[in-house]
């Protein structure tokens, strides 16, 4: 029988703590932000004064970008990026604003500028709407804005893949996200691409919509829980059909997998372990020998990888690179993992501006030093940081493969049968 | 003390408890030239060492309805004068299910005959208002508890007393009375810093020194009878409930639960000890045990909640004049004149009472004390607000103001109320923390150290909270001792107390040494003996 002593284990998450202050150690935020407490701060020890009274919530912790490094440099397991979002959503006063609803709603603005995508990527181009946009809205007039396609991923998919996919034995489903959707269906079309070759069908879910990251981080989060709901519900629906779900984008896997449960507490437990990145999925069926791949003997390149946070927490980052690695014309150079700075909608906002930059500015010297054709990145809004701050191009390693990947070859081997 | 001139005080009050810095705090202010000696620090004895329960009265109001009647006067009157130092949570005595709804029925009528509010309330309601609570209460009633905090009321006392012309010291063990006839006409004092030994010259001597008040008797020739009654207590890692819980039956082990600044509190329990004992305050496994077991009947939560440390202190309790069996404890205050009872004139002894009722002990023996004097000046202590809760015109502008207050700035505000504003931050550098868990910053640090009786951490632990938070010292005790040296200019004094304050979180940690707590005491045994290289053998206990 177990003593009263031995089952006083504190299940208050924060509580686990030892204070060590690594997290602090490696938040991006910290180092250039005197204004910011820390994570250690902000999180488990604020927490304690939370708990007392709300009154001691401390607005500082809007500068938190939830990058979630705290979490995995502390020790313990302690939830800290979690207990910081959790604290914002709770104990902010401020209602979000006009700005910070618009950034945080991109299918609803996805959905009006991609109808529009000549006439809006042209006037958020220009100088008198961007000057507008920074003294109204706030969103600072140094950031490019990436481009509106004119036409949706869902739409090309609809007319040009659909029919083809279903011809195919085995399938996944594939959470394209908003970017893929509305910004740059080329890497959807990429991933089609490599799965196809791979001898894999690709399916789209079922009336997807955004992950609900933007809506979080501005606390927009009933329409987060609603738009959760709703992915959980396709999400389970293609599990049942058999397939795994496949993302291109690192936060958009991440936020399904753990912010749903930690942050909009909602139940993913049947479906998470079949929601994973692309490269991963792609790396077991090549290393248990389920599929094969062949390159273009013609395809050289120096490709730097960058590892996104949310990759940094999902631990995969792993998946990725050894993917590029086993393109045998990628001479590969990693870089030293350090947030770029932008955290999705975080860097947009005038008042986060400089610190965004000087946040991302070592990576970006990295980056400048290395002299590679191109980085390598599993993340959008690390793309658009890095190609605005560098000039260096950004790609996802599905649209490196696709684009080192002999087609033929590699259906021709996947089409043999197996033994 | 140094030039030391033949100065004669009215009055040397002995003992820097909330009794002694009250009764310093009544006497300055009726005009009398006052001395308060403590031996070691404000608050090291029973003041220190209680729940930090703002008593209504209630939980008396069956046994001794007169302690009760006392306890919600003295209630109404700390929310005025000390509003820094007092939070207004409520408290419940609820009923659980092994326990009879009986028991209410009597305690309502008790309260009320006492003049305490006592509010039936349905027990589902009494969950709303405190969800930490034991779901399963069958009855509960809502009385006028809440929280006090024992180290910022003495604190304020002692500031009040050197405001009104005071001299306080610290450090100075009484060794013996000096005496003209039958009169005590001074004290002899040693001193724990330097073993230097003086004495001083009063009028009239009170001993306010608790428990250790006995010793002092015999040293002054009399005898007062103590029984020391050990009570052990454990304090959580953070606020479990936002009201007082009570469980509603007869005083009993355990059986109130306080949320008190950062943390909540369960206690107590109580052990009668031999006198020699009193400075040896080990807490067992048993009364760990105990509390734990008791605890969670109040709140089930506390079964899955960090323990910090587990401490105990010593009621005082005294045997009813001429009685020397000591079987008539006296429950109440009690305020002997030794002129009139032993016949020893320019002594007399405060004691019994509790830290509710410290304000009016402390009227009594400085009523006694003019009484000798012949000063006709009326107690002004129930009116006039102690330092720190005085009426703020900043305040009510601090709290309009623009700028968002951090959190350091929000707590520093909880711990010295209004004087807060004389917390200073000269530079970005001030407004780092020394403690994040209790988030006191160097400016705090600083301005305790020129203004409030602080020579070493665990002064500085007492006036500020840094080292109590969950890390208990890991981080903050060696830069507290870093700004320590800056005013003290002895390194090695700093490496001594250093090693003697985290020996003396240790001894707390120790009875709960399990879980995350075992985790964070090996993390900070690598930091201060293995990185700092500070040498276990150094230490030196304080008491």
């Amino acid at each position: 029988m177990m003593t009263l002593q031995q089952q006083n284990i504190s299940d208050n998450n924060f509580e686990s703590c030892i204070k060590c202050t690594i997290c602090t150690v490696y938040c991006p935020v910290t180092a250039v932000n005197p204004d910011y407490p820390g994570p250690k701060q902000a999180g488990p020890d604020g927490e304690r004064y939370r708990l007392k009274r709300p009154y001691f919530y401390d607005e500082a912790l809007k500068y938190c970008l939830n990058c979630k490094r705290c979490e995995v440099a502390c020790p313990n397991d302690v939830k800290i990026g979690d207990i910081i979002q959790a604290a914002r959503i709770k104990y902010a006063d401020h209602r979000p604003s006009l700005r910070d609803t618009l950034l945080a709603n991109t299918d609803f603005m996805g959905n009006i500028a991609t109808r529009m995508a000549p006439i809006v990527n042209f006037s958020l181009g220009l100088k008198p709407v961007k000057y507008l946009m920074d003294k109204v809205l706030k969103i600072d007039d140094h950031r490019t804005f990436p481009k509106y396609a004119d036409t949706r991923f869902e739409t090309w998919y609809k007319h040009e893949a659909a029919e083809a996919q279903e011809a195919f034995d085995k399938h996944v489903s594939y959470f394209h996200g908003c970017y893929v959707n509305y910004n740059y269906p080329q890497l959807g079309k990429d991933l089609v691409k490599v799965m196809n070759a791979l001898g894999y069908g690709v399916r789209l879910l079922d009336r997807e919509k955004c992950c609900g990251v933007a809506k979080i981080a501005n606390r927009c989060i009933d329409e987060a829980t609603r738009d959760g709901e709703n992915n959980l519900r396709a999400i389970r629906e293609a599990v049942e059909r058999g397939d795994e779900v496949l993302s291109t984008s690192s936060t958009c896997c991440f936020t399904i997998r753990d912010e749903y449960p930690h942050l909009l507490h909602l139940d993913n437990s049947d479906i998470r372990d079949h929601m994973m990145l692309a490269t991963l999925f792609i790396y077991r069926l090549l290393d248990e020998g389920k599929a094969r791949i062949a390159f273009r003997k013609d395809y050289k390149k120096k490709v730097a990888y960058h590892v996104p946070c949310h990759m940094e927490k999902l631990g995969w980052t792993f998946f990725s690179t050894s993917l590029l690695k086993m393109i045998p014309g990628v001479e590969f150079i990693p870089l030293i993992s350090h947030c770029c700075g932008i955290a999705g909608t975080y860097g947009f906002k005038k008042e986060y501006y400089e610190y965004s930059q000087a946040i991302g500015e070592p990576l970006f010297k990295q980056i400048l030093e290395t002299g590679c054709d191109f980085v390598a990145c599993d993340c959008e809004t690390c793309k658009w940081q890095i190609e605005m701050s560098t000039h260096v191009p950004v790609l996802n390693p599905i649209s490196v493969l696709a684009e080192a990947i002999d087609v033929d070859e590699t259906r021709r081997l996947n089409q043999k049968p197996k033994v | 003390m140094k030039n030391q001139s033949p100065k004669e005080y009215d009055v040397i009050i002995i003992g820097g408890g909330a009794t002694g810095a009250g009764t310093a705090r009544d006497c300055a202010m009726r005009g009398l030239k006052t001395l308060l000696i403590e031996r070691l620090d404000f608050t090291a004895g029973a003041t220190g060492r209680n729940h930090g329960l703002l008593h209504s009265g209630a939980r008396y109001a069956h046994t001794d309805p007169e302690s009760a009647a006392e306890c919600i006067k003295e209630n109404m009157i700390l929310r005025r004068i000390a509003r820094h130092c007092v939070e207004e949570t409520g408290g419940l005595f609820v009923t659980l299910p092994e326990d009879s709804l009986d028991y209410q029925d009597a305690f309502v009528h008790d309260c009320e005959r006492a003049g305490i509010q006592a509010d039936v309330l349905d027990p589902k309601e009494a969950i709303r208002l405190e969800p930490a609570v034991n779901p399963d209460i069958i009855g509960a009633v809502r009385v006028p508890d809440g929280a006090v905090d024992p180290f910022r009321l003495t604190t304020a006392n002692v500031l009040s007393a050197r405001m009104n012309g005071a001299d306080i010291m610290t450090y100075q063990e009484v060794v013996g009375f000096e005496k003209d006839g039958d009169r005590i006409c001074g004290v002899k004092l040693r001193s724990h810093r330097n073993g230097e030994e003086t004495t001083v010259y009063g009028k009239v001597t009170v001993n306010a020194a608790g428990i250790w008040g006995h010793h002092l008797a015999e040293l002054a020739g009399v005898t007062v009878n103590m029984y020391p009654a050990k009570g052990a207590l454990l304090i959580f890692g953070h606020r479990v409930n936002n009201m007082v819980i009570n469980r509603c039956r007869k005083p009993a082990d355990a059986d109130i639960l306080v949320p008190g600044d950062t943390i909540c509190v369960i206690g107590t329990t109580s052990t009668r000890i031999p006198y020699d004992q009193i400075d040896n305050m080990e807490v067992t496994p048993e009364e760990v045990d105990l509390l734990l077991r008791e605890g969670i009947k109040l709140s089930p939560r506390l079964a899955q909640t960090r323990i910090l440390r587990a401490y105990a202190g010593v009621r005082p309790l005294v045997a009813a004049d001429n009685d020397p069996t000591g079987r008539s404890i006296s429950r109440g205050i009690v305020c002997l004149d030794h002129a009139t009872r032993d016949g020893v004139e320019g002594f007399i002894t405060i004691t019994g009472g509790k830290l509710m009722t410290y304000r009016l002990m402390a009227q009594e023996a400085t009523d006694l004390v003019c009484k000798k004097l012949n000063v006709h000046r009326p107690c002004e202590t129930a009116e006039v607000p102690l330092p720190g809760s005085e009426p703020d015109a900043a305040d009510e502008k601090r709290r309009q103001h623009i700028i968002e207050l951090s959190t350091e700035q929000k707590a520093a505000e909880g711990r010295h109320g209004s004087w807060s504003g004389r917390i200073e931050a000269k530079s970005d550098a001030d407004e780092a923390l020394v403690c994040e868990c209790e988030q006191v910053s160097v400016a705090e640090v600083n301005y305790a150290i020129e203004e409030l009786h602080v020579h070493n951490l665990i002064n500085l632990r007492r006036r500020t909270r840094l080292g109590m938070g969950t890390c208990q010292g890991e981080l903050c005790a060696c830069r507290g001792a870093g700004l320590l040296e800056r005013h003290d200019k002895c390194t090695q004094r700093s490496i001594d107390d250093l090693a003697s304050f985290m020996n003396e979180r240790w001894h707390g940690m120790f009875p709960v040494c399990w879980g995350e707590t075992l985790v964070e005491v090996q993390f900070t045994s690598w930091l201060y003996q293995g990185v700092l290289g500070l040498d276990p053998d150094d230490i030196k206990s304080e008491a």
